[in-house]
């Protein structure tokens, strides 16, 4: 430097800032924290994104939302079907807001879009969380902490579905007060709570708004500050490649390098967001009307996030479910769609985490990512959830498959009943067997190299096809892993004959470690790598062409 | 028909003043009761169902309505209509129920199945008319709307939208995109249907519909919900309607195009410096 630069307005500013909050401490750690780089790390950042897009254009809209169920009639012009109309406050502001404001419906498109893609991709971002093991130690608590922000990203999404108190919302709330009412034994008291008295009552559309703009997002902000925190404390988990370990992260400085690519994309997001918002409509509330209890139109579905409820709804058997005792009914047909299989699905996720660990014995830190083949079971398992999903949300919408594939509605549920039976099985053993199979090829690559098409043949006639080896950063990538193998539990009986206690627990733990690990392909191991390298007439081979010197040789006779 | 009003209200001033000559003629009370016989009688024929289009369909048009159906759906409908084991006889459907499943192809069916399906008509006008002429003479039923019945700008699209919903969106979904009924049925979508055809599916029930007649819907509401329907042919405010088929196809554009774009997106971004 030849010379000393003068302070910029920006040095200066930020000189002023940094001498009362020594916050250039923070910056500094920051702007040089490494992480990694893949595209699969940006699911969570759409997430992110549509999230502050979806508080944007909320903030919006309660401007001009009033969220009362007072009896009003329509005065508006347009739309023309709604003219003279009485309804709620809540659906007139929404209709109002839509023809009335400029730029409301862009705004209410945009946001019910966002909320959309925001559920989407929090959904796939745990599939990405899942598959790739990125839920082992350390970050069991980021895991939950993400979860909950699922569960609560459905219940967002749900009030805000339910909001403008239209025809489609108020069935939603109908179902939703159903199953509630079927909870045994507090279950029409819980529904006289939520509705303040008989559904649907004149309190459900305030309680759910203020949820909606307060609790729910106050309590994601919350989260959202909590799991980034423990994501940069606990650093980024990294996909497996040559020199990346459990001890160190191979990346990129957060500043500038992230810095620009957070920007761009959230620009990218927003910019996707605003387009779909103003080219694809979504949820025109005046086609269905004000809420009304009686009518209930064909095409009644909710939000894609919400359609397995609705199709496990769909796929449970009515008669012979709802049995009455000592004068008490009980709904199991609403009761376990409704209640149970979701409460099944998320209890699993919540405890996945920390079943793995313990059936694999696993107490070590993880920062280097699982390749989903290398853990047959948790692909297979995660595929099986993902079948069950896919099979109830599709029944959800058994009305729209009957209609644009000519089908019979009826032999679609029965073929989705068995299909929600079988399905799961299925993928889980195929997925399972694939990935075993991808790992035995895996191996088979590692030990034998990569097929070159080269046929020599030597002078006494022999022909021997060459294999070209792997780059040492192809061989890390499939033999960094370990496979784990099934618990080990001390005998029945200690030394003395005496029946241990606890050994029938620790049995049944090992039985579901078999089930976890029995099956399982070795990695390659330097000694088998070494063996394969020299085996046969390899040496041989080298010294006769010079040319395939390195080459791993595999006869063929 | 208000032709016929008109002459009966003329028939009846001409009584009038030659009653009020000879009121105590002792013939008055019969007179009276003819008088009354024959008001009842105009009043019925004036608003009971009619022998669809009487005025305008002419006994040849009759006589060729017979021999198209003779030739193409005496075969299921039997020889004189009258129908046999699942096949309706069309013995006083109408003449709307005729043109309503003639003109959209329906009739004659293609093939046995779950619904009879719409197909474009194998009939044109003239020979449609003609068919509808020979089964309404075969027995009083509805007649084929006027254009004026249907005419989608005299409606109110707003009572139209409360009725549709109360009455058919169940079948046909809120806007009328259309929906699934049991075994293999369905409720077609009404983007395409002509008004005319609507109203006649109101009068005469096709296939799993049910009648809705001038006494549950009258002439005016079904004018309304034809209004309705039509009015859902411009399009939607807010960009494309993607079928108006509700959060399904939303949810579906949301991941094919929202997370699509943003994928291929993060994708690229992530492609950039490794």
């Amino acid at each position: 430097m030849a010379q000393q630069q003068r302070p910029t307005a920006v040095g200066k500013a930020a000189d002023y800032l940094d001498q009362r909050t020594t916050i250039g401490v923070l910056v500094k750690e920051l702007a040089r924290k490494v992480f990694p780089d893949h595209w699969t790390f940006m699911l969570g950042e759409i997430a992110l994104f549509s999230f502050i897009v979806l508080i944007a254009s909320g903030f919006f809209l309660t401007m001009f939302f009033d969220p009362s169920m007072a009896l009003v009639r329509y005065e508006g012009e347009h739309p023309a079907n709604m003219q003279g109309q009485l309804m709620s406050a809540a659906f007139h502001s929404t209709v109002e807001m839509s023809f009335e404001v400029r730029g409301g419906l862009l705004m209410r498109q945009i946001h019910h879009w966002s909320a959309l893609i925001f559920v989407g991709s929090i959904v796939l971002h745990m599939f990405r969380i899942f598959f790739t093991g990125a839920f082992r130690k350390p970050r069991e608590i980021n895991y939950l902490v993400g979860l909950t922000m699922l569960i609560l990203a459905l219940a967002a999404g749900f009030t805000g579905y339910s909001l403008p108190d239209d025809v489609l919302s108020g069935n939603g709330l109908r179902i939703i007060d159903g199953v509630v009412k079927s909870i045994p034994v507090i279950g029409s008291f819980m529904s006289f709570i939520v509705f303040g008295g008989e559904f649907p009552g004149h309190h459900i559309i305030p309680r759910l708004f203020t949820l909606h703009i307060f609790v729910i997002p106050g309590l994601l902000l919350a989260l959202i500050g909590l799991h980034l925190f423990l994501m940069v404390l606990q650093k980024h988990t990294q996909y497996p490649g040559a020199g990346r370990t459990d001890k160190n992260v191979v990346g990129y400085p957060a500043a500038p390098v992230y810095v620009a690519k957070m920007t761009g994309n959230f620009f990218i997001i927003s910019g996707v967001l605003t387009l779909m918002g103003a080219t694809m409509a979504i949820n025109h509330v005046w086609n269905y009307g004000p809420y009304d209890p009686s009518p209930v139109s064909a095409g009644t579905q909710p939000d894609w996030y919400i359609l397995f409820v609705d199709g496990a709804l769909r796929l449970m058997p009515g008669p012979g479910w709802e049995w009455v005792i000592g004068g008490y009914t009980l709904s199991m047909n609403l009761l376990i769609p409704g209640m149970i299989l979701p409460g099944i699905l998320f209890t699993l996720l919540g405890a996945w985490p920390f079943l793995e660990a313990r059936v694999t014995g696993d107490h070590r830190e993880h920062h280097v990512l699982d390749r989903p083949r290398n853990r047959p079971v948790r692909t297979g398992v995660g595929v099986a959830l993902l079948v069950a999903f896919v099979v109830c949300a599709l029944a959800a919408t058994n009305d729209l498959i009957a209609t644009h594939f000519s089908l019979d509605i009826f032999a679609i549920t029965w073929a989705l009943r068995v299909l929600l039976v079988v399905g799961p099985l299925l993928a889980f053993w195929v997925t399972k067997r694939i990935c075993l199979g991808l790992q035995r090829r895996d191996r088979e690559l590692v030990l034998h190299g990569h097929e070159s098409g080269r046929i020599v043949r030597f002078a006494n006639g022999e022909y021997v096809e060459v294999h070209t080896p792997l780059e040492p950063e192809e061989v890390w990538l499939r033999t960094y892993h370990q496979a784990p193998r099934p618990l080990d539990i001390k005998p029945a009986m200690d030394a003395r004959g005496v029946r241990r206690k606890g050994y029938k627990s620790d049995r049944r733990w090992q039985r579901l470690s078999q089930f976890f690990y029995e099956d399982r392909v070795e990695p390659a191991t330097p000694a088998e790598l070494a063996a394969a390298h020299s085996h046969g007439k390899h040496d041989e081979l080298e010294a006769k062409t010079p040319a395939t010197s390195g080459s791993a040789v595999r006869r063929r006779r | 028909m208000t032709e016929k009003l008109k002459h009966s209200k003329r028939d009846e001033d001409i009584f009038v003043k030659a009653l009020a000559a000879r009121r105590h003629h002792r013939l008055a009370p019969v007179v009276l009761l003819l008088l009354a016989l024959l008001t009842t009688g105009g009043v019925y024929a004036a608003l009971a169902p009619s022998t669809a289009n009487a005025e305008t369909v002419s006994t040849a048009d009759i006589e060729t309505g017979k021999k198209l159906f003779q030739a193409n759906c005496a075969t299921c409908h039997g020889a004189n209509a009258e129908g046999r084991d699942g096949v309706p006889s069309l013995v006083g459907v109408g003449a709307a129920a005729v043109d309503f499943q003639v003109s959209t192809g329906r009739m004659p069916m293609q093939m046995n199945g779950p619904q009879a399906r719409a197909k474009p008509a194998q009939f044109n006008e003239e020979q449609t008319a003609a068919l509808a002429g020979y089964v309404a003479s075969l027995g009083a039923g509805p007649a084929i709307p006027t254009d004026e019945q249907v005419d989608a700008e005299l409606g109110d699209a707003s009572n139209g939208m409360a009725l549709f919903r109360t009455n058919c969106a169940m079948c046909h979904n809120a806007v009328g995109a259309g929906g699934a009924l049991s075994e293999g049925k369905f409720a077609p979508a009404l983007w395409e249907t002509s008004e005319r055809n609507i109203y006649q599916a109101m009068q005469t029930g096709p296939q799993s519909m049910p009648v809705f007649n001038d006494a549950n819907i009258t002439p005016e509401e079904k004018r309304d919900i034809v209004s309705f329907l039509v009015e859902q042919r411009e399009g939607s405010a807010g960009g494309n309607a993607l079928g108006a088929l509700g959060p399904v196809s939303e949810g579906l554009w949301a991941f094919a195009i929202g997370l699509g774009l943003l994928i291929g997106a993060a994708v690229w971004i992530g492609a950039k410096s490794s």
